[in-house]
């Protein structure tokens, strides 16, 4: 197999090649007045024209294999040229750990790319267990360029899945938050280890540490959204517990004592309130201290609260006050335990 | 924002060079006269057609990597276009249509180009283009029959659909297949069964929706799964205060949406989360219930004299709800017609009329007018849009700016026959574009044009 880098390629062009003379190019079918045209280089115009060939007679032949590697080249988005290629590995069982090699270069380069990622996929499922370790390496490669590639974290997360490899996980999740702790995929990726990972005994085992960490995080940057919603996310379908946990009511007791605005520590509170939780009198001066104006000290805190998020939080002032409807109606229900 | 003293992490970073960028040219602005302001908010219509009819006829080398995406750039054009509230002439209609069914697979569906497989993602683009373009040439060309039995195909055991054959299972194939067949009238039971669970199975901790189970809550992923769920009955199944409370925090400082948290905020999410704020907008009443509250109250509540003070950043004009007790128990009605209802499965056609029928007494949850300063001045190049300054304009980011741009202008009004006051359309009020149908995102005219094609035949 030939599978050089593209820049190393000498374009003979696929016509004067002896191996293909017998094959008959098949030009695209644009019509007569083509719309969205592409202005086609004479190499990819030629080497399409011989894919449509091979591929409409579905020829699975080493040298189709040869041309998918070159139309990939080419254009690294053609979904067509990548399942048949699939198709043409399979019938001529080819080793795919070169096959890896050949998407590990591309990836790198086309790191946004959803075929590259879903044959890398495809080809991992083929190699089994066999290829964990380099799986994960891999998406870490991709990592320390961008740390957010969503496709990247997909493989990962199906790699660990598929094939395992979850022992060290946790730790791989922290270094990326110690590096950067805003990095939102890394929060969600200890969201996916600590209620999927067969080694940590789930979310119900690790839930405990876990507030801990994000409590820790939030102290360090109360600004950051991502340990927030980790945070509200550790207690999802169990709000009762969230209200229950006292480290919740405080860390935003703590982040409001010096940040008095804070719009996170401010939704959590709210979060807390509509969910039943009696308020500390530390908390409610918290709260007042930042409503300027008197006439809301008649109304119950939840609704006070939203009327601080109104004003602090101007961009979403309209929700706000859809949330303090909400308030003011459960408030006619008895639900409003502050006020 | 960034001292010498600080340094920041790697989001910090890049988020403060963003911040810096955008600010910049918001104290540009507001430093000018209001006179001048006004033309710099000017919509650059004629610029923006040049720009789209120039592509729609030739493309450069460099669009060579969305050879696979032909129908795309089909529609991100002439969605545009039909946005600008003008539309191609009829020779580059017949050659649009002509082009587009030779991308028609004989089994069913649309590829990238022609003889390239048929693709949901594709097929969506493809059908979305005729509708755009409207006529019975344009629809009639559109093989049903084929499609449904392509989309049959494309099922998977997850629940899902698959891009392609042998393609990756996503939500954004679940919405493609769904939003085609229920604009083209052939959604049924069997199409629709376990799509649910494998969408809800994709929202995150955070509130929005994934691309798969496990992935990070995303803004596209969000429109398309929400979308979805709309179309098929079920949206009540997600967890909808969730999902609101995330879409709205991801509007920040630069008057944007980023679409994920702590990313940078980017043009085309102005139609995926501004459209997922739409969506919910219209859903208000099923989300009261999930935050145990009952319909009737709500209508109380959201005609409450409350919504006319205003302390916000939000600017002048917004008075767009002047609901009276009397209107209150019509609305009620209206607003339970439009609203999916899981007690009536699958009389899938009519979900995407009826979503948009009736009157909306809620308040846009995103900042209107904010974003909307942020499209026309942040991403409004001579001819195009871009993702953020310092970024080139493409045809994708034009295409989701316009759409984001008629989602605010259109975000107060009160039922889809109202035109919005000037005070929602940010600049001349000649910048007004088009409405959308938010579920389909195609112009609301050919929208209706087509469903009424699509229900006779
Ligand atoms: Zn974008």
């Amino acid at each position: 197999m030939d599978r050089e880098a593209p820049d190393q390629r000498p374009p003979i062009p696929i016509s004067k090649r002896t191996e293909w003379a017998d094959v008959t190019p098949i030009p695209q079918d644009d019509g007569p007045n083509p719309v969205v045209a592409i202005a086609y280089t004479d190499e990819f115009r030629e080497t399409m024209d011989y894919f449509r060939a091979v591929y409409l007679a579905d020829e699975r032949s080493p040298r189709a294999l040869q041309l998918t590697t070159e139309a990939i080249h080419l254009n690294a988005g053609n979904y067509t040229v990548w399942q048949f290629r699939r198709l043409i590995l399979d019938t001529l069982c080819v080793d795919l750990h070169e096959e890896l090699d050949f998407v590990g270069l591309l990836a790198r380069d086309n790191t946004k790319n959803y075929q590259i990622w879903h044959h890398r996929r495809w080809v991992a499922e083929k190699l089994g267990t066999n290829a964990t370790s380099n799986e994960l390496q891999f998406t870490e490669e991709i990592f320390s360029e961008d740390a957010k590639n969503y496709h990247a974290w997909s493989h990962r997360q199906w790699v660990l899945q598929a094939l395992g490899g979850w022992e060290d996980e946790l730790a791989y999740c922290d270094k990326l938050l110690q590096e950067d702790i805003f990095n939102n995929s890394a929060w969600n990726q200890r969201y996916f280890v600590v209620t999927k990972s067969p080694v940590l005994g789930g979310l119900e085992a690790m839930r405990d540490s876990e507030v801990a960490y994000a409590v820790k995080a939030i102290l360090a940057k109360p600004e950051n959204e991502s340990p927030w919603r980790y945070l509200r996310g550790l207690y999802k379908d169990e709000v009762q517990s969230l209200v229950k946990d006292p480290r919740v009511a405080s860390v935003c007791l703590d982040v409001l004592m010096n940040k008095r605005d804070c719009v996170h520590a401010l939704n959590m509170v709210l979060d807390l309130l509509i969910n039943g939780y009696q308020p500390s009198k530390t908390l409610e001066n918290s709260i007042d201290a930042l409503c300027l104006d008197s006439g809301l000290s008649n109304s119950g805190l939840t609704e006070r609260v939203c009327s601080v998020l109104q004003v602090v939080d101007p961009i979403r002032a309209n929700y706000w006050k859809w949330r303090k409807s909400g308030v003011t109606v459960e408030g006619s229900n008895g639900k409003e335990l502050a006020g | 924002m960034a001292t010498e003293m600080e340094r920041g992490t790697k989001t910090q970073e890049d988020q403060w060079m963003v911040q810096s960028q955008v600010f910049q040219i918001y104290d540009l602005f507001r430093r000018i006269p209001p006179n001048s302001q006004f033309a710099i908010l000017e919509l650059q219509r004629d610029k923006h057609i040049e720009y789209l009819t120039k592509g729609l006829k030739q493309l450069s080398r460099s669009f060579t990597v969305l050879d696979a995406n032909r129908p795309w750039l089909c529609y991100w054009i002439l969605h545009s276009i039909a946005l600008l509230r003008d539309s191609v002439d009829d020779k580059l209609e017949n050659d649009c249509i002509d082009f587009l069914s030779r991308c028609q697979d004989s089994k069913g569906g649309y590829g990238g180009g022609p003889d390239q497989m048929p693709h949901l993602a594709t097929t969506y683009a493809a059908v979305n283009s005729l509708i755009t373009l409207g006529g019975h040439r344009s629809l009639s060309s559109i093989n049903r029959r084929k499609l449904y039995e392509f989309f049959m195909r494309m099922k998977d055991r997850s629940g899902g659909f698959r891009m392609h054959e042998g393609g990756e299972v996503d939500v954004r194939a679940c919405y493609t297949a769904i939003s085609t067949a229920s604009v083209l009238n052939i959604l049924d039971d069997e199409l629709i069964q376990n799509v649910g669970d494998y969408i809800l199975s994709c929202q995150t901790y955070e509130g929005g929706i994934a691309g798969e189970p496990g992935s990070e809550a995303h803004g596209g992923y969000t429109f398309c799964g929400l979308a979805a769920m709309i179309l098929i009955n079920e949206v009540n199944r997600l967890d909808l205060p969730a999902l609101t409370n995330w879409v709205v925090f991801r509007q920040g400082v630069e008057c944007g949406f980023q679409g994920r948290t702590n990313k940078l905020v980017d043009g085309c999410y102005s139609f995926w989360q501004g459209g997922v704020a739409a969506l919910i907008q219209r859903l208000h009443l099923t989300v009261n219930e999930q935050m145990g509250q009952s319909n009737i109250l709500e209508c109380e509540c959201s005609t409450d004299s409350d919504y006319d003070s205003t302390n916000s950043v939000i600017s002048e004009g917004e008075q767009c709800y002047e609901g009276t007790p009397s209107h209150v128990n019509e609305t009620c009605q209206l607003q339970e017609e439009g609203q999916p209802n899981t007690s009536h499965p699958a009389d899938g056609n009519n979900v995407g009329y009826n979503f948009i029928k009736g009157h909306v007494y809620m308040r846009p949850l995103f900042d209107n007018i904010a974003l909307q300063h942020y499209i026309l001045l942040c991403s409004q190049e001579e001819g195009g849009f871009r993702d953020k300054p310092g970024k080139t304009r493409d045809y994708y980011h034009t295409c989701y700016c316009l759409s984001g741009l008629s989602v605010c202008q259109y975000s107060c009004t009160k039922d889809v026959e109202s035109p919005p006051l000037p005070g929602d359309v940010l600049g001349p009020y000649s910048n007004l574009v088009e409405r959308v149908h938010p579920l389909y995102n195609v112009v609301l005219d050919r929208y209706y044009e087509a469903h009424e094609f699509f229900t006779r035949s």
